[in-house]
């Protein structure tokens, strides 16, 4: 386990801009109560085995005496890299993006398996959609009842939207809370 | 068919028996019958008909039975005849027979009710027939008294018929009985070559079941209580599925009608349930959402706040959005209880020994509201990802997850340093037979000695983990899925010796009470705080929980009392300068040393009985010699303190 360095922090948190925007600073210093002590630490990133963490001080402190091999996970996994070098968020930051996010949508509760089976939001099953979307922003999809499903990349500016046809495809699929189902294995 | 008979005619006096109705169509040619409530005007006639029948029916009393089959016919169509005022009349004169002043019974009565009882078998009547049969008599006091005496021998000889019956009927039942024996080695080596015949199994079991309950009533004919067990366990064993070692660990637990019932609760899933992501949601809302969805559920019970059981569900429950959205976990009842007994607090640190697949991880950290810290630890890579996967989607955040063999996990969290630690440890699995059956036939005596030489090396790790002065907690819980004493109370008891813990009540007293002894075991007696949980008793796995409390950081020393002193006061000797004083004080301890092993081997002298006179002078004088040399001591350590003073005024 070990910080992030330049190059890493940088990626890492350009995507998250992506998604929540000017809210990242919430999340970089967001008060936790965690660990034991009951003075509120604050969080930040871990690489571990290719993957980056989001921690608070108190838990990295205490698991400085897990030995690389053994560690498995800390606090909230957001995403992973990829071979390539690439960094891409996995389905389990969701909880972090959800509470920070810039852009949503929210979709009837007929077309919500269809995303939870990994498919695109299309306009059809559009309930509701926040304004100011540029196309290649990050959206995090809702349900109509406020559950966080998944997150994606806008296909298309607001505006657009309301022109499309119902088959048009709004958001493309990035991850969704099935995958915990689905693709267990590659979490 | 007479028990019928007799059943009726005992529950309904207002039934009028027959003989009343046989008597009365034979009057018509002799005098109108009335229907009023007159005694007096009523009974004469009576009186009248009844001699008439007597007298008609004593010869054919030879043939009962036809006697009675006819009288029955005839009473049938009587009963059809009669008035319901007329038989109301009747059995208002049953209840005036006994206040009866004006009218008294004769001796003919007698005659006439004996011939009403062979008529029909084993009924009971009591006053109707005596209304029917009285008789002018000359004076009342007399007539009372026959009457009473009648009454008095009817009354006998009902009771005397009814105890024939009941005999009859206990004959049978132990004829029933007596046909019941076990069965012969031709007929078991005869039922070994074809598939087992699942009827004939089934009702053996219940007969040597109903058997052991009441040996001395029910006892087949020749045979010991030994061999019906054996019999029993042969008989489950091949109708259930069990192999032979497992059977016999249960049929030693549990009483034979409450083997049954567990046996019978292992056939059976236990219900579905569910328990709510307070951090995420509440228990009402979650129950609000699913019903929209079509599931059919109910909270728990009582004693959880957060469990819901499913009884049926239109979708998938373990593929709901709201499952993936993290609202809530599927979790059997039983494995709320060891989260529940150990109740952690916020900004505690706590380990979960064996965290895999998580779902208590999550209740605990759910409990402590995301602060403070949990290590999960789980031993086998393939189950970390399950662990991983949960923690995320129930939006878990303070927990590090680790992949440790649990022995090893003190050496690396450091010991003393945690204030509570779960231990829901590997075990045989044998209470949740009803998950998976092949626990019925895998387990062995040394699988599970196996598993409870793990349990007890787990558990010492997990005691040392602890730190016995938090300020908030020092708890462990162990908890196990299994019913075998070996890996429950054993391990427990195994605890309590080696460490400095002591049991405390779990908080879950609806549970049954651990054994503190069983069979050749004999346990501390504080092992009844523990609890087990039984399918057949809670609906839920079978389960057993008990949590120690960590009382100091020390490890409790087995060995004499003699030593421990020895090494305390050594080390106050290490720190003197004074030579005389230790050099004194070592030979001292190699004397009691040698003369503490005499001393024990004089003990050993003194049970087998051997040298009492000469043992007891000896022991009396090492004893005064240890008195010596402990005044000695106390004198040395006195000089020392005093030079210790002089010292450090002379630092000064």
């Amino acid at each position: 386990m070990r910080p992030l360095d330049e190059t890493e922090t940088t990626v890492v948190f350009e995507k998250l801009f992506k998604f929540v925007g000017n809210n990242l600073k919430k999340i970089v210093e967001n008060p936790s109560d965690e660990g034991p002590e009951s003075t509120p630490g604050s969080y930040c990133f871990r690489l571990q085995k290719n993957r980056v963490y989001y921690v608070s001080d108190a838990l990295v402190k205490r698991a400085t005496n897990i030995s690389r091999k053994n560690l498995v996970s800390l606090g909230t996994c957001i995403g992973k890299y990829t071979h390539a070098g690439s960094f891409h968020l996995t389905i389990m930051s969701l909880n972090i993006l959800a509470a920070n996010a810039k852009h949503k949508v929210w979709l009837k509760p007929t077309s919500e398996m269809s995303f939870l089976y990994g498919n695109h939001v299309l306009k059809g099953g559009l309930g509701r959609i926040t304004d100011s979307i540029v196309p290649g922003d990050g959206v995090v999809v809702f349900s109509m009842s406020d559950v966080p499903l998944g997150f994606g990349i806008a296909a298309k500016s607001t505006q657009d939207c309301r022109k499309l046809d119902p088959n048009g495809i709004v958001v493309l699929h990035q991850a969704d809370i099935g995958e915990y189902l689905r693709d267990e294995d590659e979490l | 068919m007479p028990a019928l008979t007799r059943n009726k005619k005992k529950g309904a006096k207002s039934q009028t028996p027959p003989t009343k109705q046989v008597t009365k169509p034979k009057t018509p040619p002799s005098k109108p019958q009335t229907t009023t409530l007159k005694k007096g005007a009523k009974k004469p006639p009576l009186k009248k008909q009844k001699k008439e029948v007597v007298v008609e029916e004593e010869p054919l009393e030879d043939d009962d039975e036809v006697v009675s089959d006819a009288s029955i016919d005839a009473e049938s169509e009587e009963l059809d005849e009669s008035d319901d005022g007329g038989s109301n009349g009747l059995f208002s004169d049953d209840e005036d027979e006994n206040d009866d002043d004006d009218e008294t019974l004769g001796d003919d009565f007698l005659e006439g009710s004996g011939d009403e009882e062979e008529e029909e078998e084993e009924e009971e009547e009591e006053g109707p027939s005596d209304v029917g049969s009285d008789s002018d008599s000359d004076s009342d006091d007399d007539d009372l008294v026959k009457q009473s005496e009648a009454i008095d021998r009817r009354l006998a000889k009902q009771k005397a018929d009814a105890e024939a019956e009941q005999q009859e009927l206990n004959k049978q039942d132990d004829s029933e009985h007596d046909a019941f024996r076990l069965p012969t080695e031709e007929e078991l080596e005869e039922e070994a070559r074809g598939p087992p015949d699942l009827p004939l199994l089934k009702t053996r079991i219940e007969d040597l079941v109903r058997a052991l309950k009441n040996f001395k009533a029910f006892r087949p004919a020749g045979a010991t209580r030994k061999e019906c067990v054996e019999q029993l366990k042969a008989d489950l064993g091949s109708y259930y599925g069990y192999n032979s070692f497992l059977i016999g660990t249960l049929v030693e637990m549990f009483p034979p009608g409450e083997l049954m019932e567990l046996i019978e609760a292992f056939e059976k899933q236990r219900p579905t349930s569910i328990r709510t992501n307070t951090l995420k949601t509440r228990r009402r809302d979650l129950a609000d959402v699913l019903l929209n969805r079509g599931v059919n559920l109910d909270p728990l019970s009582k004693w959880s706040k957060v469990g819901l059981v499913i009884y049926d569900s239109q979708v998938p429950i373990g593929a709901t959005p709201e499952y993936l959205a993290g609202y809530y976990m599927l979790q059997g009842a039983s494995s709320f209880l060891p989260v529940m007994a150990l109740a952690p607090r916020e900004n505690e640190r706590i380990v979960d020994v064996a965290a895999a697949p998580g779902g208590k991880t999550t209740y605990i950290a759910a409990l402590m509201k995301n602060t403070g810290l949990i290590y999960a630890n789980e031993m086998k890579v393939p189950r970390l990802k399950s662990l991983t996967a949960n923690l995320h989607r129930m939006g878990v955040t303070n927990t590090i997850v680790c992949n440790y063999d649990g022995r090893e996990l003190p050496k690396v969290l450091g010991q003393n340093t945690v204030d509570r630690v779960l231990l829901d440890a590997p075990c045989s699995g044998t209470g949740v037979i009803s998950k998976d059956e092949s626990v019925k036939i895998s387990k062995t005596a040394d699988e599970i000695k196996k598993f409870a030489h793990l349990q007890k090396q787990l558990i010492l790790a997990a005691i040392d983990m602890v730190d016995a002065n938090s300020k908030t907690g020092g708890y462990i819980v162990y908890s196990t899925c299994s019913l075998m004493v070996a890996e429950n109370e054993a391990v427990i008891d195994y605890a309590l010796k080696k460490r400095d813990v002591k049991l405390v009540t779990c908080g879950l007293d609806f549970g049954r009470k651990g054994f503190t002894r069983f069979r050749e075991h004999r346990f501390q007696p504080s092992l009844d705080k523990t609890r087990r949980f039984y399918p057949h008793v809670h609906n839920m796995d079978g389960f057993f929980v008990a949590k120690l409390k960590k009382m100091s950081n020390m490890s409790k020393s087995s060995e004499d009392d003699d030593e421990a002193v020895e090494t305390v006061e050594q080390d106050e000797v290490s720190d003197d300068d004074d030579d005389e004083a230790e050099a004194i004080e070592k030979k001292r301890n190699k004397e009691r040393r040698t003369k503490s092993k005499e001393d024990k081997r004089i003990k050993k002298d003194k049970k087998s009985k051997s040298e009492n006179g000469n043992v007891e002078p000896k022991a009396r004088k090492q004893k005064k010699k240890r008195s010596e040399w402990k005044n000695e001591i106390a004198q040395a350590r006195e000089e020392k303190r005093i030079a210790m003073r002089e010292k450090a005024k002379e630092n000064k």
